[in-house]
C-alpha cells in the first residue's frame, strides 16, 4: 500500500523528519538519520562552515536519499530570516527552507509576525517555505494564504521533551489544513510522536529526544517505529474515545423485539 | 529601570542568609523544584549543599543535555591591546606597572584573526586594556568593520563604553557584548580598583543595560572569583543574569567564573575558590538558569575543565594567548595572565571528542549581522 507524503511535488515514504543540533558527533548523527531512515533533514546554517577544511554537518548527510533543509535559526526577523535563505541557495545547499524566527532565545518561540512577513517574501523569490510556527489555527491559515509548501505547529516549546501540550489547537490546524501539517519541538517521547500521528498529523520532526538519548541510533529506531504506528493507527480511523463505559448490549434492544 | 535600581529591590542580605545557613531540607526542596526561583538558587549555594554536589551535578547534566545537547562550543581570545589607563591590582596592564604596551594596527588585528579562522575558530572575543585614547571607539569600530566578513560571531570585551557607541559596534558587525564586573561586592571593589574611570562602579554594573539597548545580541557577565565571598558573587551575578534576560529578551545571556590567576606584577587571590567551590557554583547556575551560556576558560587546568563537559558549561576558550599578537609571535608583549591550559585548539577539540561532546566551533552567521 502507498501512503507517501507530497511536499513540493517529492514524495516521502518516511514521515519522520530528523533535526541534526545537540548530537555527541556527526557520525553518531549520521548513524541516527540511517536508522530512523528519515527521507527528510534539517540542518542550522548557522552550524554549516563552507569554509572549513573538516567536513561540514551537510557532508554527513546522504543528499541523494534525504532532503536537506536548511533552518534559519538564530534568525530575530524577517529580515535575517530572508537572509538566510538567500545565502542557503547561493551555496547551493537548497531552495527548500524551514523558516524559523525565533527573537526570544530562551524559549525559541516564533514571531508570527515577522514569520508570516517573511514567509511572503521567501515565497515570492521561489523558495519552497516550512515555517515552524506556534500552533495558532489562524495564523496557520494566514501562512497556507501566502503559498508555504507545510505548516509545523510546534507541540511544546523545542528541547522541552514535553509532548503534545497543544493539542487542541492543532487537531483544529489539522482539520482545516489545506497544506501538510509537520508537528515540530517537543517531543520528547515515541508516544508523543505516535500521539501526533494518530491525531492526524502528517509527519514529525524531532531532534533533542534522539540526540541526547543514552543511544540515539537506538531511539532513532523507536520512533520510526512510533511514527508508523500512528499513522497506521490513524489510517485504520481509531475509534474516538469516550466518557465512561458503553454497554455492549443494547439499551434499546427491547424495541427490536416489539416491533 | 536599569540593573542598578533593580537590584535594589532584590532581597540580598536575606538571599545571602540563606546561602550561608540553608538547612538539609531547604537544599531537598530546591534540588526538587521543576523551576527554582533566587532563594532555592541560595540553598543550592550553602555550605549543607556541598554534600549533595553529586545530586547538583546529575541535575546539572540533565538540564545542560536537554537544552543544549551534547555540545560544547569553542571560541578564542584575541587581545588587541595590553594598553591601560586603569589601576587594578590583579591585573598585569595596570597602568603603572612596567610592562611592554602594544596596541595592533587594524592590519595586525586582522592578521591575528586570520591565524585563528585558520586554526577552526568562527567566535573570537575582541580583549583589551583600557585607553581611551589608543584603544579608542573608532579604532574598534574600524576593526570590527575589517572582520566583520571573516569571522561569523564576534564579542568584544573592553572598556565600557556609552551606548552610541554599542549601537555603531553593532551596525559595524559585532553580536556580543561581555563586561565583568569583577566583583560585585563594592568595598572589595573599591579595594582592587585604585584610580581612574573603572573606579565608578555602577558606571560598569549598568554597562550590559546599555549594550542590551544597544541591540547587542549577545551580553557577557561575570564574576572574577578571588576578590570576594563566591556566594556573595555568585547571588548578585545570579540575579543579574535574570535581570538582563528578562529585559533584553532577545539577548543571549551567559556568565563566567573566571579565577584569579597569577600574573605579573598583580596580587593573588583575596579569597579561596576550590574546584568545589566552583562545580557547586556551575550546578547552582544551570539549574536557575537553565538557558544562559556558561563559560569556561583556559584560566582553568585541562583535568578540571574535561570533567566541567556535560556539567553546565556550554563555551570554552582553547588556545588562548593573553597578549596583544600572541598568535603571530609569542611574547611580544606582556600577557595578562597566565593560562593554566595551554593545549592546542585541535587538542582540545580531541578531548572534547573523546568524552562524547561534539566541539562545535560555528554556531553563528555572517548573515546575521546588523
Amino acid at each position: 500500500m502507498s501512503d507517501q507524503l507530497s511536499i513540493g511535488g517529492r514524495a516521502f515514504s518516511s514521515r519522520l523528519f530528523l533535526g541534526t543540533g545537540k548530537f555527541t558527533s556527526p557520525e553518531v548523527m549520521r548513524a541516527a538519520i540511517e536508522e530512523s531512515r528519515t527521507e527528510m533533514v534539517t540542518v542550522a546554517l548557522r552550524r554549516v562552515d563552507l569554509e572549513s577544511r573538516d567536513p561540514n554537518l551537510v557532508e554527513f548527510i546522504d543528499r541523494g536519499r534525504v532532503q536537506l533543509l536548511p533552518n534559519t535559526s538564530g534568525a530575530a526577523n524577517a529580515v535575517e530570516a530572508v537572509r538566510l535563505a538567500r545565502l542557503a541557495r547561493a551555496a547551493g545547499l537548497s531552495e527548500w527552507i524551514k523558516l524559523e524566527v525565533t527573537p526570544d532565545p530562551k524559549w525559541l518561540l516564533p514571531d508570527p509576525v515577522e514569520t508570516l512577513a517573511a514567509a511572503e517574501i521567501l515565497v515570492g523569490e521561489g523558495f519552497l517555505v516550512l515555517p515552524y510556527i506556534g500552533a495558532d489555527p489562524v495564523l496557520a491559515r494566514r501562512l497556507q494564504d501566502v503559498g508555504v509548501a507545510t505548516v509545523m505547529p510546534l507541540g511544546s516549546p523545542i528541547g522541552s521533551n514535553r509532548g503534545l501540550q497543544t493539542r487542541d489547537a492543532i487537531r483544529i490546524i489539522i482539520e482545516q489544513a489545506e497544506v501538510p501539517v509537520v508537528v515540530d519541538a517537543g517531543l520528547g517521547a515515541p508516544s508523543h510522536a505516535a500521539e501526533a500521528m494518530e491525531l492526524g498529523a502528517d509527519a514529525v520532526l524531532v531532534n533533542t529526544a534522539i540526540a541526547v538519548a543514552r543511544d540515539p541510533v537506538a531511539m532513532a529506531r523507536g520512533f520510526r517505529l512510533a511514527v508508523e504506528a500512528g499513522r497506521a493507527a490513524f489510517l485504520a480511523g481509531s475509534a474516538p474515545p469516550r466518557e465512561g463505559a458503553e454497554a455492549s448490549s443494547p439499551l434499546t434492544g427491547f424495541l427490536r423485539e416489539l416491533a | 529601570m536599569s540593573f542598578a535600581e533593580h537590584l535594589r529591590e532584590v532581597p540580598i542580605e536575606a538571599l545571602l542568609e540563606r546561602a550561608s545557613r540553608a538547612t538539609p531540607a531547604d537544599v531537598d526542596q530546591a534540588l526538587d523544584r521543576t523551576a527554582p526561583d533566587l532563594w532555592d538558587f541560595a540553598s543550592l549555594l550553602s555550605p549543607a549543599a556541598t554534600t549533595r554536589l553529586e545530586d547538583l551535578a546529575r541535575r546539572s547534566h540533565e538540564i545542560t543535555m536537554r537544552r543544549f545537547g551534547k555540545v560544547v562550543q569553542l571560541y578564542a581570545p584575541l587581545y588587541v591591546s595590553n594598553e591601560c589607563v586603569e589601576t587594578c591590582t590583579y591585573c598585569s596592564f595596570s597602568r603603572a606597572n612596567p610592562i611592554r604596551r602594544r596596541t595592533l594596527t587594524v592590519d595586525e588585528v586582522v592578521e591575528e584573526a586570520r591565524l585563528l579562522t585558520d586554526r577552526g575558530f568562527r567566535h573570537l572575543l575582541l580583549v583589551s586594556g583600557e585607553h581611551p585614547r589608543n584603544v579608542a571607539p573608532e579604532y574598534l569600530s574600524a576593526v570590527i568593520g575589517a572582520l566583520r566578513e571573516s569571522v561569523p560571531s564576534l564579542s568584544v570585551e573592553v572598556q565600557p563604553q556609552t551606548e552610541a557607541v554599542y549601537r555603531d559596534w553593532v551596525g559595524a558587525g559585532a553580536d556580543g557584548l561581555v563586561v565583568y564586573q569583577e566583583t560585585y561586592d563594592r568595598a572589595a571593589y573599591a579595594a582592587v580598583h585604585l584610580a581612574g574611570k573603572k573606579k565608578d562602579y555602577d558606571y560598569r554594573l549598568e554597562t550590559p543595560d546599555r549594550g542590551g539597548r544597544a541591540g547587542m545580541r549577545r551580553l557577557g557577565i561575570g564574576a572574577l572569583l578571588g576578590l570576594a565571598d563566591w556566594r556573595y558573587e555568585s547571588v548578585h551575578l545570579a540575579a543579574h543574569a535574570r535581570y538582563l534576560m528578562r529585559r533584553y529578551w532577545k539577548a543571549m545571556v551567559s556568565v563566567s567564573f573566571p579565577r584569579l590567576r597569577a600574573a605579573a606584577f598583580a596580587i593573588g587571590p583575596r579569597t579561596a575558590v576550590a574546584d568545589r567551590d566552583l562545580v557547586q557554583m556551575v550546578c547552582a547556575f544551570r539549574m536557575l538558569l537553565p538557558d544562559a551560556g556558561i563559560v569556561l576558560s583556559t584560566r582553568e587546568h585541562p583535568a578540571f575543565r574535561d570533567g566541567m563537559l556535560g556539567l553546565g558549561i556550554t563555551q570554552m576558550s582553547a588556545g588562548s594567548r593573553t597578549e596583544p599578537g600572541g598568535y603571530s609571535a609569542r611574547g611580544a608583549a606582556e600577557e595578562q595572565f597566565r593560562i593554566s591550559d595551554d593545549r592546542s585548539p585541535e587538542e582540545v577539540a580531541r578531548s572534547v571528542r573523546e568524552r562524547g561532546y561534539d566541539p562545535v566551533w560555528k554556531d553563528w552567521e555572517v548573515a546575521l549581522h546588523g
